[in-house]
This record gives C-alpha cells, structure tokens and sequence, in this order.
C-alpha cells in the first residue's frame, strides 16, 4: 500500500478514504444518537470539555476524508454535493444534524410517549408529557366558545352547508360556468349572512328565514320553465314577491296556531366563541374586505383629483395605524359617533373595523397589479370604444387580479392571523377562550398544552391556504 | 375654463358623501357628549395621572401628568421596537442567506424556521412565549449566572448597568469616529472616481471607531465600571435581584416573539432580493476581472439592496405596529398605558383614541415619505 497523504484525500487512495472518514462520521453520529435516545455516553472515560466536542470533531474528520470529488461513487459525488462542498458547510451540516439527533426524543417523549390522552379530570395527568386530556376536557369551549352545547349542531349545520355551498363551482357545468361569479361575489355571501345571522343567532326569527328558503326553492324551481328573454326580470321581482306572500298571507298565522315551531334559541353574540369565531369573522372580513379595497385601488388610480386624494387618505390612515388601536375605535369611540338610541352589536364593529383595516392592505395589492399591466392594455381596451367601467371589469381587472394573487393570498393570511386580536373588544376566538381556560382554578398549570394546540390548528390552516395560493397562481398563470 | 359635467359629477358626489359620514359623526359625537357630559379638550394632559407604571425608562410615578405618561408608554414602544428589529435583522439575514445556500440540511432548516414561525398568529406567539415558555424559567434563588454576571429568572432578566464617569466624553470621541469615518469615505470615493485608487476603507473605518473610544479612555479620563446585580431576600420565600439593570418578562417575551416572527419577512425579502440579481451581472463582473469579493460587494449587494431595503422598512414598521400586542401581556407599551389605563381613568375616549392612532400614524408615514426619498434616490437612471 502506497503512502497516503493524509492532508489532501483524493481519488487514487478512495477506498481508504472512503471506509475512514465514513467509520469516523458513522461513530459520531451513532455517538449523538445513543446519547440522546438512551442517554448512554460512549464517551463518558474522556474529560468533559473533549467528550462534549468529541462528535463534533470526528464527523468533521470524517467529512473531510469523504470530501472526494468525482469519485465514481454516485451517492457519495450526491453527499458531497449536497452538504459537503466545504468545511464550512460541513460543520452546519453536521449541527444540524446533531440538533435534529438532540432534539427528536424530548419533543417525542413531551407530544406522545409520556402523554396522557385518557381520563377527564386534571388527576391523570402526571406523567412529565403533555395532558391532552385537557384539550379533549375543553375542546368544545375551544371549538364553539360558550356556544351553549346542546345547540352546537346549528354551528356545525351551517358551516357544512356553507361548505357544501362553496363547493358549488367545482360541480359547476359550462352552462353554470358564467354566473359563478355573480354567485360568489353576491349570493353566497348573502346566504352565508342568513344562515349565520338566523341560524347560528337563533330566535324567532328563523321563520323568516324558512320562508326566504322556500321562496327561493319554489322561484328557482318554476324559473326552469320561464323564457329566458324574461328571466331577469322574473327573478328581480318573485323570489321576493313569493317570501311576502308566503310570510304575510299563507303559513304564518297557521304555524303560530301550531306552537310547536316555536323556533331556535336565541344565542347573543357575546357567547359565540373558539374556533368557529375564528372562521365566521375571517369568512366575512374576507368577503367585505375584498370589493372596498377593489374600490379604493380604482380610487387611487382614478383621474379626478378629489377622489384620489380621498382614496389615498383612507388607504394611508388605515395602513398606518396597529389593529389593535383600529378595535380600540370600535370598542370605545365608535358608539360616541352613533344615535344615542342607535347600537350595532359587538361582532358587528369588530367585523367592519378589521374589513375597513384589511381593505387598505388589498386596495395597495391591487394597486400594485394596476400598475403592473402595461398601458398598450388600457389603449387598446379605449379604442375598441369601451368606457370606464367596461374597460375595468372586462379587461384590465381581469389580468391585474391574476397577478397580486400571491399578494392577495397574504393579505388574507394576515387577516386569519389578526383574528385573535378581538379579545381586546371581549370576543373570545379559540386563543382567546385558551387564556380563560388557563386560569380555570381546576385546571392551572396547562398553558403549554393549549398554546401548542392552537398554533397547530393556525399552522395548517395558514400553510394550506398558502400552498393553495401557490396552486392557483400556477393555474392562472398566462404568458404575455 | 370649461366645466364638464362628467367630470364634476362624480367628485361631487363622493365629497358630499363624504362630508356628510362625518357630519353625521361629529354631530352625533357632539349630541352624545353632551348627554353624557362630558367635555371635549386636550386639557387634561397636563392634569396628574395617579397611576403607576411597572417598567419605565424615564423617571416616571403617580404624581406626574398624563402627558408624561404617554411619553413613558411611547419611549417603551419604542425600546420593544429597536430591540425586536435589531434582533429580526440579524436573524432575518442570516436565514435568508441560509435559504440560498447549496447545502441542503442548511436550506431545509431555514425553510422550516420560516414557514414555521410565518404561519402561527404573532399573539399566539406572545402568549406562548410568555404564559408558557418563560414560566419555565427558575426563581430568582435558584437560577444560575450566566458568564457569572446575568441572571435570567421568572421574574426578568437582570444584567449588570455600566456606571460611567464622563460619559459626554467618550460620546463625543464616537461622533468624532463617525464625522471622521464618512469623510474618509468621501474621500475614497473621490479618489477611486479620479484615480481609480481603492483604499481599504473598511479597515480604516474600524481602525476609527475602536481606536479613538480608547484614546479617551486613556487621556479622556473616562472610566467604566460594572454593576452586578445581587440576590436580595424580600421575605422568607421571596427573592429579587437588585443593582444593575433588569429587564421585565413580558419586555423579553414580547422582544423574542417580535423578532422571531419578523425575521421569517425579512429573510424571505432577503432572499428575494439575492435571488432577483440576474446570474448575467456576477458573470459580466467576473469577465471583466473582478475577484469573488469585489462582485459581491461592488455588483451584487448594491443590486440587491436596492430590492432588500424598501420591503424590509415596511416589515420595521409592521413590527414596530404589532409591538402593540404588548397590552396582551401587560407589557406597559404606548397602547397599554395610554389607551389603556389613562383612557380608564379620565374616560376622555376620542381624545386619548385619537392621540394614540395619530402617533402611530405619523411614524409609518414619516418612514413611508424617507422611503419614498430613499427609492427615488437609489432608482436606477434609465437614460
């Protein structure tokens, strides 16, 4: 065997190289994995300080002997290439790896082994892991706040519906295709609004809301057999004509004298909570937010003076200003601008404020895309003779949308993650219902557990909306 | 002058609406404050506050007004503000870095961290630092130095203060150090414009700011001692630390939460603007025989700045915003003390609602215009 030059591995000596430094890399990992999942110290006989650094030197010998370019080998010339180009980068990658080595068994242990999941009282937990009892004690106060929990299905009722209503455009045939957007823009969140106003709030209102229901069931049904010529008109002007008739004419004095629907309860605001706070406001601040903004980007681009200064004003003042102080308003200072014999609910502000916040954030988004589009767009759109309007909606909305997707996906991220903001006008979303279920005397001492269930159920949330942005902006995608 | 209708009609229209939403309020305010009786004026800011403050930077108690309160609360804006973007920066650059780097364990880590910390609620992220984390921490009795001066305990973290003789000194020598090093630089450029001279400026400029701080320590005569704080027994199971400085949990909570969360914009603004510098520029440099250094420092980082600097501006304000997160953990920020306790006591909502929104206001547009300067300045000339 020819001498070996120990300072510069290279390809004529590859095997020795290859067996030394991958057996020294091999014991230093293996030297962290036994002592973070069996706490054993291979090393233990060494002084402190060297048995400390021991792994940390050898892995760096041994990527260093397994450092060969080009060696013929495939999957070393892939190692190499990936986390060992240089001894820099040896060192990180061997942190990294001995971070994640460390780091495995205590987060392990804490989520899973020496959990408790069983029981439903604080007692089980004793162990030194995570009590998901906990959670699974206080999941519905998490889920519906102190929605009252015999009446928890009207929540879960609507959201599916609302669900099943969203989905609508993915079933849609080409007939459907072209009113997709007359129907998420204007009457799904119409429904959305009855069905979380009359039917998650309750009372006796709800009859109102059948009759709406069967009117629009019995109009869409007889509109098959209308002449389209007539259709637009036809529903302008039945669906409404047909809920008069059925609320003041036919059914009402008829159920009265049943008594027996007398209708759902009555669940004020106030007590609405958790998770299902979280979507409702997100859900509408989403949808109101979207066309003020929409608005105000126009706004800002408009021609006449007056308005773009208003348009900038309002952009600029609520983009400057925290969240937190913009609830503040519309706890404490908003009901001074109203009728004194004038109230609009809690839930009521809070939506607006964070809508008219948000809106500030899309209308600059927008603007962006506005800008973006080149004149020969707009140019080209006034020569075929189209006006303000019709150029807009038609063509240059169309593509300036296409291209702040990615910036409209996090606006609305942001705005999921402002939800929890609202404990400061009292409303208890889930983070919110989490602070008071810590100080719950019975149940002192399960922070932890509640923060990280929370910021899971946030972390996927968050991550797939913003993967799903991802999607479509890939899928309206188009060259020009 | 010629008049069109189609041009006045919709100005006209949305100035009335908009004249008339705020009639309609002030009207309303003013009928409203009058049922109540309360008064409208800024008056009461002078009037004493009777409140205390926990963590203030100036000497603040009871018996001042509430004017200076709100100074409190704004100095404590801006203390959480400075520390969570200094922090965020560093962090936020070095893990844009990572996210570029050809190592793959290093550039998976960066991108967990990011999409990680992006995707949790900031005051999820506060409260879990806060309530939970920082619970943990042992009590004062128990816990160990760090470096044997620094304690980091439930209560706070308690460093050791600097006790300085003829500070104005030593101040002085630094802004000579500075004053020194931008001539220096003027200089340099003038010369390597002229000349095509490179002086080593960098070196220079180090070599100022250490050198001329120790000449007045030398024959300045400025000293500097330490402080270190000591365990001190309140009762028989309670335990504080005095002397030096201590910081307050919920100032480190809020400091950490801000600056971690921050850092994952900022580092995706940092890899946007590496990634945005076309692979043609560093080739171009390299062609015309410049080393790997002078690339990076002459054609790729003033390239990469110029997109760096204007989205990480917005995120410092968007952190100096979200800093009013603060009133969830009591931290006594300019939202907590002023909006907060002193809109409790005087009841004085608009007045107090106002002042609180116009200060935060006025900072995001002062920044928004120097950024506006600062991107016309830096724009590149098209001819």
């Amino acid at each position: 065997m020819s001498k070996i030059n120990f300072l510069k591995p290279d390809k004529s000596n590859l095997n020795t190289f290859l067996y030394l430094g991958s057996f020294l890399f091999f014991v230093s990992v293996l030297d962290v994995l036994l002592n973070s999942f069996f706490s054993l110290n291979l090393t233990g006989f060494l002084p402190g300080f060297l048995s400390y650094f021991l792994p940390m030197i050898l892995g760096f010998i041994g990527l260093y002997f397994i450092r060969i370019e080009l060696s013929g080998i495939k999957q070393l010339d892939l190692i190499n290439k990936h986390i060992n180009t240089n001894n820099f980068n040896a060192i990180l990658s061997l942190l990294i790896i001995f971070i994640i080595l460390k780091s495995i068994p205590p987060i392990l242990s804490w989520f899973f082994i020496d959990a408790s999941f069983a029981g439903d009282t604080k007692d089980v937990c004793t162990g030194t892991g995570a009590c998901w009892t906990y959670i699974k004690v206080w999941i519905r106060r998490f889920m519906y706040g102190m929605y009252p929990n015999g009446e928890q299905w009207r929540i879960n009722l609507s959201f599916i519906a609302l669900a099943l209503l969203g989905s609508v455009g993915y079933f849609a045939t080409d007939k459907f295709k072209k009113y997709l957007t007359l129907y998420y823009v204007v009457i799904y969140p119409f429904i959305a609004f009855l069905f979380i106003f009359f039917f998650i709030s309750g009372g006796p209102v709800f009859f109102d809301f059948s009759y709406g229901i069967i009117a629009a069931i019995l109009s869409i049904i007889i509109g098959f057999f209308i002449p389209s010529k007539f259709k637009f008109y036809y529903f302008l002007i039945v669906p409404f004509a047909l809920y008069i008739l059925l609320k003041y004419f036919i059914f009402y004095e008829e159920l009265i004298e049943l008594g027996k629907l007398d209708g759902l309860n009555w669940v004020e605001t106030g007590a609405w909570g958790g998770l299902s706070l979280t979507f409702i406001i997100s859900f509408f601040c989403l949808i109101f937010c979207f066309p003020i903004g929409m608005a105000f980007a126009l706004g800002r681009r408009s021609g006449f003076p007056l308005i773009r200064y208003i348009s900038i004003g309002f952009i600029e003042f609520w983009r400057g200003v925290p969240l937190i102080t913009v609830l503040f308003m519309s706890a404490v200072m908003f009901p001074m601008f109203l009728p004194a014999d004038f109230f609009i609910d809690k839930l009521v502000r809070c939506i607006i404020a964070i809508s008219l916040f948000e809106a500030a954030y899309v209308a600059e988004v927008i603007r962006g895309g506005l800008q973006a589009l080149p004149r020969g767009q707009y140019e080209a759109a006034k020569s075929l003779g189209m006006g303000y309007w019709r150029m807009h909606i038609f063509v240059i909305l169309p593509q300036a949308l296409k291209l702040v997707i990615p910036g409209i996906a996090n606006t609305f991220l942001a705005l999921v993650k402002d939800t929890p903001l609202i404990f400061v006008v009292g409303l208890l979303e889930i983070v919110g219902m989490l602070n008071l279920a810590k100080t719950n005397p019975e149940w002192l001492g399960f922070a932890m557990e509640g923060y990280v269930f929370a910021a899971i159920i946030f972390w996927i949330i968050c991550y797939a909306m913003s993967k799903y942005s991802y999607n479509l902006e890939q899928k309206y995608k188009t060259d020009r | 002058m010629n008049f069109k209708l189609k041009d006045i009609g919709p100005q006209l229209m949305t100035v009335i609406a908009v004249v008339l939403v705020f009639g309609f309020f002030t009207y309303n305010a003013q009928v409203n404050m009058e049922n109540r009786g309360i008064d409208f004026g800024y008056g009461f800011l002078s009037q004493e506050s009777s409140f205390d403050v926990q963590f203030s930077l100036i000497e603040y108690d009871g018996s001042h007004s509430y004017f200076r309160a709100y100074l409190v609360g704004l100095l404590n804006t801006i203390l959480v503000s400075v520390i969570g973007i200094f922090f965020a920066t560093i962090l936020g650059v070095i893990v844009g870095i990572a996210r570029l780097s050809p190592n793959y364990l290093i550039n998976k880590f960066a991108a967990f961290y990011v999409e990680f910390f992006r995707n949790i609620p900031l005051l999820l992220q506060i409260f879990f630092w806060y309530f939970a984390a920082l619970r943990a921490l042992p009590l004062p009795q128990d816990a160990e130095a760090m470096f044997g001066v620094a304690f980091l305990t439930i209560k706070g973290l308690f460093v050791p203060a600097f006790i300085w003789q003829n500070f104005n000194i030593f101040l002085y020598s630094i802004v000579a150090a500075i004053i020194a090093i931008i001539v220096i630089r003027y200089q340099a450029k003038k010369l390597q414009e002229t000349q095509g001279k490179q002086t080593p400026v960098l070196l220079i400029s180090i070599g100022l700011i250490l050198i001329l701080p120790l000449i007045s320590f030398l024959i300045g005569g400025v000293r500097l001692s330490f402080e270190v704080p000591v365990l001190k027994q309140l009762a028989t199971t309670s335990f504080i630390y005095e002397g030096g400085v201590s910081l307050p949990p919920e100032l480190i909570a809020l400091a950490l939460s801000l600056s971690l969360y921050t850092a994952t914009f900022i580092a995706e603004c940092v890899r946007a603007g590496i990634q945005g510098i076309g692979k043609g520029q560093k080739e171009a440099a390299a062609s015309i025989g410049l080393t790997p250094n002078q690339v990076l420092k002459l054609v790729v980082m003033p390239q990469a700045l110029r997109i760096i600097i204007p989205p990480t501006t917005n995120q410092y304000l968007n952190l100096t915003k979200n800093s009013s997160l603060a009133a969830a953990i009591a931290y006594p920020d300019l939202v907590l003390v002023f909006a907060g306790t002193a809109l409790m006591q005087t009841g004085k909502a608009i007045e107090i609602v106002s002042i609180t929104m116009f200060t935060y206001l006025s900072l995001s547009i002062a920044i928004s215009l120097f950024m506006n300067w600062y991107n016309n300045k830096i724009a590149i000339q098209e001819k």
